[in-house]
């Protein structure tokens, strides 16, 4: 393992990428339409070179990383605000390398699949198109990044926390001044529950320090310092309660989950993939990493209340996706449904569920960005969320349709593609600890069948409806963004024997932390004789 | 005969003055008398140009001697915890140092913004003693006449905030409370725009400043009466040998308690501050909202760490219910608000619940988290103010949020640099705000007030609502027909923005010598 800061360039490539674009004239400077035009487009070119920076020095890290190594690795540590022992401290293990490398993956592909979203060509009929500044939508794209890489990768509390809540900004914006709809509705609601969960976070998260500098000790936020904190059960349930209701809103998780239809809906394309991709895996992340393995005693307690909202959000979501017109808000409530599942794998305590759930959230960043960005092809074209406003797209544009059927079938989880093997490992995960909850979340994939393919039924098969006589299939560009997570989605599904390595030790790690073992069948031999001997 | 002289008239020692710790103080005090001079020998025309030196001058001195009273202190080299001074009358300690520098720096950016002079219409009044609407009114604005008093007002007040935390007996505290406060009196009703709400604020906070005042003397008149002195460290010494009930000391305690929160604007004693802020020409309400509160808990902190130290477990229920609803008032107020500045104003009192909680602590950490806070909020509410003295509409401010809508599109810059100042006061990561909160925060957990900082939360989701609400109207709503614009401002205020703008950014990403700084100085507390 060399020294060399690979998170910190990681992190601090696109935020390069942000500062030149800030430098590039904006809107009011002189120049005609082709030198604005010209402009724009060296702005969008270099997003892209520095999102494939940042994918390329992630790339190097995953080739990098050892999984038999230490625990964390690629680290660094430095002290950053001594009074309160705060440090810049960052590093890996196999989980945040996977979302690190996931999120750096869907960022050049979200670049390519937002090139005109800041005209607003997506925009449903009827809308205005904004007229905002392109640069600063690149820009806010790129701060994101930053953040995004950084709260994965913090191995301090109070770096994890500032960047946990600093991301919501670049967000806010994106939603509120670039998307569409009810956009400053959404926006708001976005951050103000983001905030609120956040807010009691950062008590729990105070206290947490408060309780490491107990007895003269000189405080601290590191996070492997802090797993060693010898906490009384009731703290332990105060501070896990406090983390676990920021993480839940993040993830988001049933009773806690009314913004993200609204935020996703009116989020240009690009932005939901972000925002369900990757942001709201930060929930589920926070709680493998912060919830479980700094307070394992009350992740046991709090165990089935988690488990019960992780099934009821799973049926729940699923539900209500069925019963949705708008194709955003539709692929929003199967999220709801997916995370349900990631959380359920994560609380069942098993290596398996956890391994699963881990797994799913880089699959789940994959489909459910591919299905996103498909739907916002569709939407750029005919100018409308609703479905009824589609119907047989496959016979005008049968590329957009094929690959809209394989991101469906991923979103259902068919056998061979990526989800499918998370998914099983997830309901296998738990039905050897919480058998009842497993059966009840399998019906999520049946569920899941009927939303996908329906969704997949009214939108691209029977007549073609005259407004979508003219569509024209996918473009160059559009192929480019979307035909490489297709690809993983198939190569995981058939492969995912390099990502389950990188997790699996990880995933051991935090069992050990949270003193949770696997339970053993009993096996067949030793059950039959139990019963013939009474 | 020499003898019976000596009996009759005992030779009178001379007051022994520390002139060299008291010179920053004695600065102010007499730049403010300075500027009286010039207002009343110099030529109307040259008065502008002799005031802003000696304004400017006076407060950047005072910064600089104090700084120099504490690196030459025997403060720092260890021994006492800081120096009486003026027999008896002034602390010259680590904690009021702080205090005082920064409300020296805060006061000299406000200043930045009271002398901006290239808008069309001035802040301030023409005639303040002019009928509102009377043709003398009129004719004074024909004239062209500008209130330059306010450069003197200005520094008394000033002085007056620095002796008010630094003072040692309860006398001094009053006689500075006094001066700072009548000067601000004043300035609340120069406003040249909406004369009769600036008339109203200024009657308002006379009144009730006034009401307040009374209190706090006679809470003093109460502690007079337990102790035998107005000496803090003299009623501590009472207070803690008390073994009967001593109704006195907790009348004086709650009396006194009354003055000083009235004074920090802390709920139920609020009433005051949307009004005058809201009335005040808006530069006065930017000295008002940084270092009228800077002062004023530098004197809550000194008179309960110092003087009711030992009594902690006696006022803290108190300051716990005050905080509490002061946090929440503030921030559900708030909400329903429509002009900015009166926005900015229960923000304010929410925030002074904010760093009541630090208050509570009653610890070197709360004391050091409290002094962050003052210092990084003065800053972001200065620029803030700034900010808003930019957005003009037909002969003044546009301060109705309406008119703010789709500011972000035709003024990017200025609309950026507010969400900036909003987003800093909501308290999100990597804004000054948010380490000020996360200090006293910290500071308040470690004293055992959890609950108080879970309000504390609740209520600033709440207070992000108006926050968030003006940035939506900034940057995601379109710009009426002929909305009010941003003006282009001269040096003076585009300095006080930047300078408000790099300080909240500076501080939200490396706090940390200004925390070492305020942790130093707070160590060991006041001088008692």
């Amino acid at each position: 393992m060399s020294t060399f800061p690979w998170l910190t360039v990681a992190g601090a490539l696109p935020l390069a990428g942000a500062a030149v674009i800030c430098f590039v004239p904006g809107a009011a400077a002189p120049g005609g339409e082709a030198d604005r035009a010209r402009r724009d487009q060296f702005v969008k070119w270099t997003a892209l070179v520095a999102t494939l920076a940042a994918l390329g020095v992630t790339g190097a890290m995953a080739a990098a990383f050892d999984p038999g190594g230490p625990r964390f690795q690629f680290t660094q540590t430095y002290s950053w605000i001594p009074q309160f022992g705060i440090h810049y401290a960052v590093g890996v293990d196999g989980i945040a390398l996977v979302l690190i490398v996931m999120t750096a993956i869907l960022m050049p592909v979200v670049v390519l699949a937002s090139w005109w979203d800041a005209e607003g060509r997506g925009n449903p009929a009827g809308e205005q198109p904004p007229k905002r500044s392109v640069k600063t939508y690149f820009a806010l794209l790129l701060v994101l990044e930053t953040m995004m890489i950084g709260v994965f990768a913090a191995t301090d509390v109070f770096l994890f926390y500032v960047f946990f809540e600093a991301m919501l900004v670049p967000m806010y914006f994106m939603i509120g001044s670039y998307g569409v709809g009810q956009r400053q509705y959404a926006a708001v609601k976005f951050l103000l529950y983001s905030l609120l969960g956040g807010l009691l976070m950062l008590v729990a998260v105070i206290a947490l320090y408060v309780y490491s500098a107990a007895g003269g000790r000189a405080g601290t936020f590191l996070f492997l310092p802090l797993t060693h904190l010898a906490l009384s059960a009731t703290a332990q349930r105060w501070l896990f309660a406090g983390f676990f209701v920021a993480f839940a809103i993040k993830a988001p998780l049933w009773p806690f989950h009314t913004w993200l239809p609204d935020a996703a809906a009116s989020a240009q394309p690009g932005a939901a993939v972000l925002l369900v991709g990757v942001l709201d895996k930060v929930g589920t992340f926070g709680m493998i990493r912060y919830c479980l393995e700094l307070f394992p005693a009350a992740a046991h307690w709090f165990g089935p209340l988690a488990i019960t909202l992780s099934v009821i959000g799973v049926v729940y979501g699923a539900v209500v996706a069925i019963g949705q017109r708008d194709l955003k808000r539709l692929i929003a409530y199967t999220s709801v449904s997916h995370f349900g599942l990631i959380t359920l794998g994560i609380f069942a305590m098993t290596s398996q569920g956890q391994v699963g759930a881990t797994f799913y959230m880089v699959n789940h960043g994959f489909a459910t960005g591919a299905l996103f960005l498909i739907v916002g092809f569709m939407i750029a074209r005919r100018r409308s969320q609703q479905i009824a406003d589609y119907g047989g797209v496959q016979k005008v544009a049968p590329v957009l349709a094929g690959l809209f059927l394989v991101a469906s079938l991923a979103g259902l989880a068919l056998p061979g593609l990526s989800t499918f093997a998370s998914e099983f490992l997830v309901l296998i995960g738990t039905f050897t600890r919480y058998e009842a909850a497993a059966a009840l979340a399998t019906t999520g994939i049946i569920l899941a069948a009927i939303y996908m393919l329906w969704m997949y039924q009214r939108t691209m098969t029977g007549p073609v409806r005259p407004e979508v006589a003219g569509m024209r299939d996918l473009r160059p560009r559009e192929l480019w963004a979307v035909g490489p997570l297709i690809a993983l989605i198939i190569v995981l599904g058939v492969y995912p024997r390099p990502v389950i390595d990188l997790i699996g030790p990880a995933v051991r790690q935090t069992l050990v932390t949270v003193h949770a073992t696997d339970p053993v069948p009993p096996h067949p031999a030793v059950a039959g004789q139990n019963r013939s001997t009474p | 005969m020499t003898g019976t002289l000596a009996v009759l008239a005992p030779a009178i020692p001379a007051p022994r003055i520390e002139y060299a710790q008291l010179s920053p103080l004695l600065l102010v005090f007499g730049a403010a008398v300075a500027g009286v001079l010039v207002e009343a020998f110099a030529p109307r025309p040259l008065r502008r140009a002799l005031h802003l030196p000696v304004a400017f001058g006076g407060l950047a001195g005072a910064f600089a001697l104090t700084v120099a009273v504490a690196v030459a202190s025997p403060v720092f080299s260890g021994g006492r915890p800081g120096d009486i001074a003026a027999v008896g009358a002034v602390a010259v300690d680590l904690p009021t140092l702080f205090i005082q520098g920064t409300i020296e720096l805060l006061a000299l950016i406000s200043v930045l913004v009271i002398a901006e002079s290239s808008h069309e219409v001035s802040a301030f009044a023409a005639q303040a003693a002019a009928v509102p609407g009377s043709s003398a009114e009129r004719e004074s604005l024909a004239a062209g006449i500008s209130h330059t008093e306010v450069y003197p007002l200005t520094l008394f007040a000033v002085g007056g905030m620095l002796l008010f935390p630094a003072s040692n007996d309860l006398v001094t505290m009053f006689v500075a409370l006094e001066v700072l406060s009548l000067p601000l009196y004043l300035l609340s009703g120069l406003a040249r725009r909406r004369r009769l709400l600036s008339q109203e604020a200024a009657m308002k906070y006379f009144l009730l400043g006034a009401f307040s005042s009374a209190f706090f003397l006679f809470g003093i008149a109460m502690l007079y009466g337990f102790s035998g002195s107005v000496r803090l460290s003299a009623i501590a010494a009472a207070a803690s040998g008390n073994t009967s009930g001593g109704v006195l000391l907790y009348s004086g305690i709650a009396l006194l308690g009354v003055g000083l929160l009235f004074k920090i604007g802390a709920v139920p004693f609020q009433a005051w501050k949307p009004d005058v802020y809201q009335g005040a020409p808006t530069p006065v309400t930017a000295l008002m909202a940084s270092c009228t509160l800077a002062s004023a808990f530098g004197a809550v902190l000194r008179v309960f760490y110092v003087a009711f130290g030992q009594l902690t477990w006696d006022w803290r229920p108190a300051m716990w219910a005050v905080a509490i609803v002061t946090m929440l008032g503030g921030s559900i107020i708030a909400v329903t608000q429509t002009d900015v500045k009166r926005l900015l104003a229960y923000s304010s009192i929410a925030q002074a619940g904010y760093l009541l909680t630090g208050v509570v602590a009653a610890s070197p950490a709360g004391l050091a988290g409290t002094m962050f806070y003052l210092a990084a909020y003065g800053a972001t509410i200065v620029g803030a103010f700034a900010v808003v003295t930019l957005v003009q509409g037909h002969g003044g401010e546009a301060a109705h949020l309406s008119s703010w809508a789709g500011l972000g599109k035709r003024s990017p810059l200025v609309a950026g640099v507010f969400a900036f100042f909003l987003i800093a006061l909501a308290g999100i990561p990597l804004t000054s705000g948010f380490m000020g909160k996360f200090a006293v925060f910290q500071a308040a957990i470690s004293g055992g007030a959890t609950p108080l900082v879970i309000v504390g939360a609740i209520s600033s989701a709440i207070l992000a609502f108006p926050y968030v609400r003006v940035i939506v109207l900034m940057f995601f709503s379109e710009p009426p027909q002929d909305g009010p614009v941003v003006v282009r401002p001269s040096g003076f205020t585009t300095t006080a923005v930047s300078v408000g703008a790099l300080v909240t950014l500076v501080l939200g990403v490396v706090p940390e010598p200004l925390l070492r700084l305020a942790h130093d100085a707070a160590a060991r507390l006041f001088v008692g």
